[in-house]
């Protein structure tokens, strides 16, 4: 079952004069296995968008279905919601309180009310989804890790209550490129796993290389939507309303314009360098 | 729940009340304070409502963002309210079990009441008129004649501007962090008080320690500024009493006078 969102509205401040329309008539839907990536400027309604999906905030116009469930109906359980939809926030490594890594991931099935064999089994296994040795990490301070592994951390923290779907607001924002690419990794490899993923990114690299959807938000409004291909196929619109294109599109789009027959399809450096030898040899042969 | 407090929130708008000098606005409403206290009788009221009307009214800040304020207090107003109306002995008109009301409760009841309210909104009129830096530079500037005798005024100015600058960024983390306890389950409002208490610690935590991050990395970028303490600082604004600084002293002179004049003689 999907999340499916229709005609979504929503104003901060409504009916002061700090009134601001932070997201515009919004629709979507996200299948069961899907990718999608949403990406957008600051400000550009994103974060709003996304507490939407697990009810931190209930929509003011429009409809939001998770499963089949609207989720306003008054006689609906929003923790078993939050259950569903596991979402990660920006920095989450900040939302860390507790005394060892153990405790801490346990905090969300605890609030579950599982028993302590099905908790215990649900922080184990979320610690390994994330790349870490359980019995290595389970007794440590999330306080003395480093921030990658902090991340990681609290990624697993929201891993244990086995949503169906994950949505994460920046994942990789402020990481070096080592925490980066585990992140990113773990990401991948969940939803090889079949989890539904929904990545909110500025980062364009990030979309191109994982992302099978790209929804483009800007000013609260769905701009553009489709495959990154097609998305990143209008450099110049997304430049426009100030965001870029992967640095090898703009490679390809540069060396198209200046004569060379490149197929500027390739999104990913890997992609760009088999596209770049082909170009440069078909131009030798012909 | 966070978002009413009005104590200590700027309206920015361009009025004649905003562009006073605070160290005025901050007199008047120390002069207001104290008439509040002076004022006996029910009818004298009508004259606080009228100055505070004015002010307001000058001030072009919606009547309902000043009503909001007094929001977070009303249990406060409640409680005094009837300890007076219980608690003032004189002429019984009702018993109520251990507890009698008596005429002079009432009056007084009524009297402390409206004096809670016209307090907070007359002093969330200076907040809301006043940015928060220029608050703190008129306490500054009215506090330096005592550093003579010791006071450290300039900290004591930093102190508070450091304060007041972080309580919104500190109420923007509270939220974002109750949302993410939120998103694995976390439950804030239900259960009893023990539970409830309890629920708070993965909120209260995490807020402690980015506050603590926070002041440190104030403390290393100031540093990095070569902040040395209020020693031969200049401003960039300096306060300065204008025109409507001394028109603003003198139709307050006439209020207080009043009211010092309606004590006496009625």
């Amino acid at each position: 079952m999907p999340i499916i969102i229709e005609g979504l509205s929503f104003y901060y401040g409504e009916g002061t004069p700090f009134e601001t329309k932070a997201i515009d008539n919004v629709s979507m839907e996200i299948k069961n296995g899907d990718f999608v990536g949403i990406i957008g400027h600051t400000g550009s309604g994103k974060s709003t968008l996304i507490q939407h999906f697990n009810g931190l905030i209930l929509p003011q116009k429009g409809t939001v279905l998770i499963d089949g469930q609207n989720i306003k109906d008054k006689n609906l359980k929003l923790k078993k919601i939050r259950q569903k939809v596991g979402l990660v926030f920006q920095y989450p490594e900040y939302q860390l309180f507790e005394e060892t890594v153990y405790k801490d991931v346990a905090y969300g099935p605890i609030n579950l009310d599982l028993n302590p064999e099905e908790v215990k089994q649900r922080v184990k296994n979320a610690l390994e989804l994330v790349g870490f040795d359980y019995e290595m990490i389970k007794d440590k301070s999330p306080f003395d890790l480093s921030g990658g592994q902090k991340r990681r951390v609290a990624i697993a923290g929201v891993l244990a209550m086995k949503p169906d779907y994950l949505v994460l607001d920046e994942p990789t924002a402020g990481l070096d490129p080592a925490g980066r690419n585990e992140i990113l990794d773990n990401i991948r490899k969940l939803h090889e796993n079949k989890m539904t993923i929904v990545l909110v990114s500025h980062s364009m690299e990030d979309i191109a290389r994982l992302v099978k959807y790209v929804y483009v938000m800007y000013q609260g409004k769905i701009h553009m939507q489709g495959t990154p291909k097609e998305v990143y196929s209008h450099s110049e619109e997304l430049k426009r309303i100030g965001l870029g294109v992967p640095q090898v599109v703009d490679l390809l789009t540069a060396l198209n314009k200046n004569g060379l027959m490149i197929s500027s399809e390739a999104l990913t450096v890997e992609e760009a360098t088999n596209a770049i030898l082909h170009g440069i040899r078909g131009g030798l042969n012909a | 729940m966070l978002k009413n407090l009005t104590i200590g929130q700027h309206y920015p708008v361009d009025s004649v009340i905003h562009d006073l000098d605070p160290r005025v606005k901050i007199m008047i409403t120390m002069f207001y304070i104290v008439s509040l206290f002076l004022i006996n009788q029910f009818l004298a009221y009508i004259l606080v409502v009228a100055f505070l009307g004015l002010i307001i009214g000058l001030s072009k800040v919606p009547i309902k963002m000043v009503i909001r304020g007094i929001r977070p207090i009303l249990v406060i107003i409640a409680i005094t309210f009837f300890i007076n109306l219980l608690m003032t002995p004189g002429e019984i008109i009702y018993e109520l079990g251990p507890f009698n009301i008596t005429r002079e409760g009432i009056r007084q009841a009524g009297f402390m009441a409206i004096r809670l309210v016209l307090l907070i909104i007359g002093t969330s009129m200076l907040t809301l008129t006043t940015s928060p830096i220029l608050l703190t530079d008129g306490i500054e500037s009215l506090l330096n004649p005592f550093k003579k005798i010791g006071l450290p005024a300039h900290e004591l100015a930093m102190m508070m501007t450091i304060a007041l600058r972080f309580i919104p960024t500190l109420m923007e983390e509270t939220e974002k962090i109750m949302k993410a306890q939120k998103a694995r389950g976390a439950d804030f409002e239900s259960g009893n008080l023990i539970r409830r208490a309890k629920s708070l610690v993965p909120l209260l935590v995490p807020l402690f320690v980015s506050a603590f991050r926070r002041a440190d990395e104030l403390a290393m970028a100031m540093e990095a500024r070569c902040y040395r303490g209020g020693d031969h600082r200049t401003r960039m604004r300096a306060l300065r009493i204008i025109k409507i600084d001394y028109m603003a002293m003198m139709i307050a002179s006439i209020y207080f006078a009043t009211v010092i004049a309606s004590r006496v003689y009625f």
